[in-house]
Formats: structure tokens, sequence, C-alpha cells
């Protein structure tokens, strides 16, 4: 799954699909994406992280639903049916993420990227990978491995 | 999937052929160690090594053959009664199949086996023997080497030079000889290897160039061997084509005078036999010229076949010819059923990956057909139109389906449970304890991926019982006992479950120790009462061992703790029950399958759950006169004269808070296998079905109280309980406490 690394090192350009979440736009890297799919109310887990919002059917497997809003912290309104799952495929795991809106498909050199400011505050919660300017307003790329709960293997 | 090379594909058949004849040849080991020393029993072990032996000669694997044929050589002495199969000499055989299946494995994985471990073993065959010659070796059958050998057209060394005994082999290959991937030229080389051999090829049956099938066998040979060798091992080198081709071997040291006169003989007078054997309908003999028939008179033939080889009489295929008609041909299909020893069903092998498709669909067509029935109910179709009635039956259908898909992935534990016996032989040796495993009921049915994610689990608790269960000979000896320690290994099938069960007959848990060790490692707290059951179960707590040294075997700090989670993890649980001074047993309860569950499909707050069925005990309407406070935030329920903790599964998943008022919630009184019971609140029970799981595992990992998650009927996600993780983890809220308001969930 070094999907991101390859296109980092072999293209000159990363392509990102730009989201939204809340006031917010972030973007992660296309090849990570696998689908974008309409709400459906998800079940929930007991016991699990409130970003978590529980799992629903994709085609007969069973996907996690993460609220990016609630990961990042970001204040919106609860969610409702106008809210877009990504279905993105990190660490051999496919989770699907709840955002607000998709709003495009965006080409950014490699050069234009920077890498963000590290902030004392946020330590531990670096969720972002580098930060670009896309017409005047800046564009967060998520790291998604962090963004991600690890599977709780010594639970289990 | 597909392989480029079809050697591959070949090669990884003999090793998957190989794994079947180990599994025989263990089995006949064990077989003859009860006592069993019928022939037949010898034979399968014996030809079980030799049929390893010549496929491995096939591929150029030449450790195995080595040691296949050594191995196979003392075999062949039992077989022929030069060796009493005593339990020491039968010890011997069973370490040198667990060191044959090590082999076989190397040579799988392309590994060079630790000639430190095989070599002692072989040496240890070969005092029971007497040194091997190399030049035997080499004569191993199949060895795909390039030989050319001359065609003696003239076929001159007629009758027995020197006094040896000639036979005559007619060999006529059928077409499915070469459609199975054999080789007419290594059975001649490999008779030619036997003694002085002269070949004679029948061209007579090729077509004309234009006629000519390229896949049909249209050649024949006749080979005239002179050899010191009994008759039996020029059967041997045509134990691969059995059925294959049309196959006559004639002593005609005494006929061969008789030979040229015979062929110009009419049908003999009374050829009832003959016609039967030669005109089978099943096995037509294709273009046998009557030139070439060889026609041996019985008297003559008979005698010199007994006489000849002493040992004829231990190979059913021979048996099986010595009542023979006076035509001596005999096509080899009908004589082979003496050879096998148990009429095998008639098997396919597929690729798991199939099966596991295959499963995974009937899944899906569960879940559709729930879905299905579903919207038919909400359309408001009556129940006894036919749509209704057509789609009970495509219910019943599916259930069927599914069963019958799960039967596929179902397999004895007998494999697992012959593992389990070596470890039983090596633990006990490396220990020096001796240890008797008695196995019940391997025929037992379990789900294949059960099977192999059960071995790692089973073998650690066989080391744990040889190495902590077992008491030394002498403690054995001082508590009345027989010498050698007993361990069982059981599989049966109990209420919808799979029970395995480890049980051995040393001294029972030391309570007081395990007691001693738990506050020592701070596990309890030295004044905690604790009863009898939960003492046992400390056992099971990360890093807890109770062997005063560490051994090598068990204790390597992996306890009994991943043990539980291993078992778990397949939906299943362990107890412990044991007697002081009788024994321990250790009892592993499994589901059926990994796919299909039948559960409760219930609401609580707002969400549907589904409760394995298995843990339900009864329904019951709570009454709030049966409620008894316990604590300020816990109640029980009093059922009969028992009373039971009662939970608000609600709460308990945190999905809501424990309610004011339960009187007239729905209840299930579930229980595990241990009997620890509980009450758990429901709001409703929507039905009783079959669902598909799907896990949790891979996707997000453990989730407390839960096993799994199902796909209902609308397409939603359901969760599935486990009632012993929820039962474990409860906290058992079902009462506000007063005065303040606990929002956490």
């Amino acid at each position: 799954m070094n999907d991101q690394a390859t296109v980092r090192s072999d293209a000159k350009e990363l392509e990102l699909l730009s989201f939204r979440v809340g006031e917010q736009e972030y973007s992660v890297d296309i090849m990570s994406v696998r689908e974008i799919r309409g709400w459906t109310r998800p079940t929930p887990l007991p016991h699990s992280a409130d970003y978590v919002r529980g799992v629903i059917n994709l085609r007969g497997t069973v996907l996690p639903i993460v609220d990016l809003a609630r990961r990042l912290a970001i204040p919106v309104n609860e969610a409702c049916e106008r809210n877009v799952i990504i279905v993105a495929r990190v660490r051999h795991q496919t989770v699907g993420l709840l955002v607000d809106a998709v709003s495009d498909i965006l080409a950014i050199p490699e050069s234009d990227l920077q890498p963000p400011p590290e902030m004392a505050a946020d330590e531990g919660q670096g969720f972002v990978r580098s930060l670009t300017i896309v017409e005047g307003s800046m564009l967060r790329i998520l790291d998604l491995d962090a963004v991600l709960p690890y599977p709780s293997q010594d639970a289990a | 999937m597909t392989s480029p090379d079809p050697m591959a594909e070949i090669r990884a058949s003999f090793f998957v052929e190989c794994d079947e004849l180990l599994e025989a040849l263990q089995d006949g080991l064990t077989q003859i160690d009860s006592g069993d020393t019928d022939a037949e029993t010898v034979n399968v072990c014996f030809r079980a090594v030799h049929s390893i032996k010549g496929g491995a000669g096939a591929f150029g694997l030449e450790d195995l053959v080595k040691f296949a044929h050594r191995y196979e050589t003392v075999l062949d002495e039992v077989r022929g009664g030069r060796i009493a199969p005593e339990h020491d000499a039968i010890l011997l055989f069973m370490r040198a199949a667990d060191i044959l299946q090590d082999i076989v494995r190397n040579s799988r994985d392309d590994v060079q086996s630790d000639p430190a471990t095989v070599e002692p073993t072989l040496k240890e065959l070969e005092a029971l023997t007497g040194p091997l010659e190399e030049e035997e070796i080499d004569a191993a059958d199949f060895q795909p080497m390039a030989l050319a050998f001359d065609l003696d057209f003239d076929a001159t060394s007629e009758g027995a030079v020197d006094g040896l005994p000639t036979f005559e082999i007619e060999f006529r290959p059928v077409r499915e000889l070469f459609q199975s991937g054999n080789e007419p030229l290594h059975l001649i080389r490999a008779l030619t290897a036997l003694g002085t051999a002269t070949i004679d090829c029948d061209v007579s049956a090729v077509p004309p160039l234009e006629d000519l099938d390229p896949e049909d066998a249209c050649l024949g040979w006749t080979v005239r061997l002179e050899t010191d060798r009994p008759e039996n091992d020029i059967e041997e080198t045509f134990d691969f084509v059995e059925g294959l081709c049309a196959l006559t071997i004639s002593n005609i040291s005494d006929a061969d005078v008789l030979l040229p006169t015979l062929p110009m003989l009419p049908p003999l007078p009374d050829p009832e036999d003959a016609i039967d054997e030669t005109t089978n309908p099943e096995f037509p003999l294709p273009d046998l010229m009557p030139s070439r028939l060889t026609l041996v008179a019985s008297e003559t033939a008979e005698p010199t076949t007994a006489s000849n080889s002493d040992s004829a009489s231990d190979i059913p295929v021979s048996t099986a010819e010595a009542p023979l008609p006076p035509a001596a041909i005999r096509p080899t299909p009908p004589a082979t059923p003496a050879a096998k020893p148990v009429a095998a069903n008639a098997t396919v092998r597929v690729d798991l990956e199939r099966v596991e498709r295959l499963v995974n669909l009937v899944g899906e067509l569960v879940i559709n057909q729930a879905m299905l029935s579903q919207s038919v109910t909400e359309s408001g179709i009556p129940t006894n139109s036919p749509v209704a009635q057509g789609l009970e039956d495509f219910m019943q259908l599916t259930r069927d389906i599914q069963d019958s898909v799960m039967m596929i992935r179902a397999q004895p534990v007998k494999s697992l449970f012959q593992r389990m016996a070596r470890i039983v032989r090596e633990s006990s040796a490396s220990l020096d304890k001796s240890v008797r495993l008695v196995t019940v009921g391997e025929t037992t049915e379990v789900d294949k991926t059960v099977i192999e994610r059960l071995a790692d689990p089973l073998t650690h608790m066989i080391r744990n019982a040889v190495d902590h269960g077992l008491e030394n000979a002498d403690d054995r000896i001082a508590a009345g006992k027989p010498k050698d320690g007993c361990i069982t290994l059981l599989a049966a099938h109990r209420s919808g479950r799979v029970i395995i069960e480890v049980s051995d007959d040393g001294p029972g848990i030391d309570r007081a120790r395990v007691r001693e060790i738990a506050e020592t490692k701070e596990l309890i707290s030295p004044n905690q009462t604790l009863s009898d059951a939960e003492i046992d179960a400390l056992l099971f707590l990360p890093g807890f061992s109770t062997a005063k040294q560490v051994s090598n075997l068990s204790g390597r700090g992996v306890g009994m703790d991943v043990v539980r989670n291993a078992i778990q993890d397949l939906g299943g649980r362990v107890a412990i029950s044991s007697t002081p001074g009788t024994g321990t047993t250790f009892t592993i309860s499994l589901p059926l399958t990994l796919a299909v569950l039948d559960g409760m499909v219930v609401g609580a707050a707002d969400e549907t759950l589904v409760v394995p069925l298995g843990a339900i005990v009864e329904t019951l309407m709570l009454r709030k006169e049966d409620m008894r406070t316990l604590g300020p935030e816990t109640q029980v329920l009093r059922i009969r004269d028992d009373f039971v903790p009662l939970l608000d599964l609600g709460a308990e998943l945190g999905y809501r808070e424990p309610l004011s008022d339960y009187n007239g919630s729905v209840v299930l009184l579930i229980t595990t296998d241990d009997g620890v019971r509980a009450a758990m609140i429901v709001d409703t029970i929507h039905e009783q079905r079959q669902v598909v799981i799907k896990g949790l595992q891979d996707s997000y990992g453990h989730v407390p109280g839960i096993a799994a998650a199902t796909i209902l009927g609308d397409g939603r996600i359901a969760l599935i309980l486990d009632p012993v993780d929820l039962m474990t983890t409860a906290k058992g809220r079902t009462r506000i406490p007063h005065t303040c308001l606990d929002l956490a969930g």
C-alpha cells in the first residue's frame, strides 16, 4: 500500500480529492479513494471511540465509518442525508470517511506542497501531512494513517 | 490460480497426495500398534511409503527417496514376516513416519532437511534390516533420466539361462495411461533394472498416418525378463498404472516350450472365464492381437508362480490372480478391489478458494432471501398466496443449500488428531515421560478453517497436558496409577456445537499453588475468596505458568491465555474441570461453522442485534415483583429459586441509560457452557433465523461483547452478541442512582 509514496516520487503532480468538513477544506490522495457513496445510517459499535460512527454494509462487507468532523474536532451540524462517505483504503483496511461534501479533484505539483508547521498544542494530533494553496485558500492534505484508529489487536 | 508450469501443478498434487498417504500410514501404524497385525494393514503402510518414494523419484527429491527407500525396505521385512511388528518397532516406525512427513514438507518448500534429525532414525531403521547396498537405492523405480536401451528384436535369449526364472510381461497401455502422465519408457526401464530383459515392441496396431490419433495408445510391448526377483517385484513396477493398461505377467521358465504352439490354439473349450476376462466390456483390451495372445496352461502357470514368489500370497494382487483361469491375461482393474483396504468414496479435490467463494455466495443468497421475504411481507401479500408459499419453499431450499455447502467444508478431525499424536510422542520423549494418547471421535467433522486454526492452541494444550498435567512415572506409581500417563483427546458434536476435550489422568490442578502464584504475581489480592472454578480460571490469565521450572516445551511465556484467545477468535470457549488425584479436562466448545449462526434477532434501544440461539435458555416476561435490588445500580432477577444477575442490553452496549421501569420487558435467560447465567433485558424479539457471520476483526478489530456482525434483510448491519464476553464485561447497571445522572456510556 505504498500508493501514496509511488505517486509522490514518480509523478510531478499529486492528484487529490478535496472535500469539505464543516467550513474547512481537506483533501486526500486520490489513489487511496475507492469510491464515494451516499449516507446510510450506520449501526453503532458499542464501546468505540466517539469518532467511529459505526459500521455499514458495503455490498456484503462490513465497513467502519469514521466521522472526520469528530476526529478532527471540527464543529459541524449532526450528520444528515446530505453527508457523503468516501470509501478509502488505508493500511490494508477499507474505511468510510464521513465528510460534508466532496468538492473537486485537483492536480497539485509536488513543489507546491509544504509541510505543516509544527505546533506544540497539536502534538500527537498531526492529521495533516502537507499544506498547499488552491485559489487563494489553504488546502489541507490528510494523513490517513493518522486519522484511522488502529485495529485494537491487543483486545482481540 | 492457473500455474504456468504444468510440472509445478503435478508436483503440488503429488504433495497433496503425500499428505493423504502419510495419513494412511499413520493410521496403519496405529492399527498395528493396537494389535491388528493383518497383512493388509502392513501392506497399506508399505504401499503408502512406496508411493511416496515413487513420486519422489519422479521429481528427483533425493532426500525423500533415500529415506522412503530405507523405510520401505524395513516395512517390506515386516510384510514378509521377518521382522515382528513389536511395540518398540512400531514406535520407531511412527517416528520414522514423522520424519518422513518432515522431509515431505521440506521437499515441498525446497528446504534441505536437517541430517541431524534424519540420520539417527535412518540408522535405527537400518539396524533392523542390516545395511543396504547403494546399488539398490539407485534402483528406485522412476528416476526421470534419459536412458537408451536396445530394442532387441532378435529376441534370441528365450528360455531360462542359468536357471533364472523368466517372466514374459505383456504390457499394452490404454489411452488413459498417457493422459495421467505415465510414461511406458520408465516402466520398461524399471523392468530392465530387475534383470536381463528382452524387449519386443508390437507396432501392429499402429494405424496409417492419416488415421493416427496422436493421443491414442497404439504400441504394446512384450518384455522377457530373466530375474531372480519374485513376481510381485514386477507387479510393483506397474503399481502406478493399474487399470491403465492391459498387463500380463506370466512365468515362462518352464512353459516357454509351449509358447510357439499355443498362440495357434483355438479358444479353449471351456472359455467362460477366459471370455469374461478378455472381453470385459468395461475394460476393453485395445488392439489385442491374436498373435500376441499369450496363453499359458493353468497347470503350468500356477505351480511356478507359487514356487517362484515366496511372499506372493502377501500381495492381494497376486492372490487375486492365483485362481485365474487358463488365460492369464488380466486387465488390472478387476484384480484391484482387494488391494484397496477400504472402499474409498469417490472424492474430488477442490481448491479451498473455490469453496470459500461458494460459501460466500450462499451467504449472500441467504441475505438476499431474507430481503425478499421482508419486502414480500411489507407489500402485504397474504400468507396463503402462491408467492408467500413459493417463498417458503425457497427459504427451505436456501437452508438446505447452505447446510450442504457447509458440509463441503467439514472435515474429520482425524488429521488434526494425528498431528497431536506426534506432539504427544515428541513431548513425552523430550520429558522422558511415558504417555499414551487415546483418541475418541476422530470422524467428527468440523469446518476446515476451524481445524486449521485449532492446531496451534491444541498443540499447546497437549504439550501442557504432557508437561504439567501428568506426573512423573515415580509419582504415578506412588499414587497407585499405571506407569504410563494417559491423555485422551475427544471430539464430539453436542447440541449444535463441536466439543473437543483434552484430558489427562494426572494429579489435577494444584489449586493452592495456583492461588499462591496468582498472589505472588499480583493477579489476585491475598484475601480474595475464590471458588474452585475461579481458581482454575486463573490459568487463563496472561503470563501465568505453574511449572516450577520453565521447561523447554511449554512455558515459553506463551500461556493458556493465548490458547483461550485463539479459541475465542474462532467463536469458541475453553473450560477447565479438574478433580484432585484423577486429572484435568480442558473442554473446547466451538461453533459448527464460522459462516452461519442460528440466532434470535432482538431489538434494544433502537438497534437490532442478534443473540446466538445456543446461548438462550428461555425467554420470559419481566415482572416487577421478581426483581430484587442488589447494589445502588444493580438488580437481580428471581427465576424460580435462583437469583440471576439482571443486565440491560441497551445499557450494557452504551446505547442508552438504564430505564426507570422494566416492568413488562422481555428477558432472555442466557447461559454459558460453564453454567453461568444472566438475565438480559431486550426491548423486543423480532424473529429467529439463520444469519451469515461477517467478521469485524478484519475491518475494525475486537469489540467487547460483540462476536461479529451480520447483514439483515433490510441490508443493514446488525451486531452479533458474544454472550460470554458480554457477561464477563457487563457492568450490570439497571438502576439509575437517585443522586446524579451518569451520562457516560
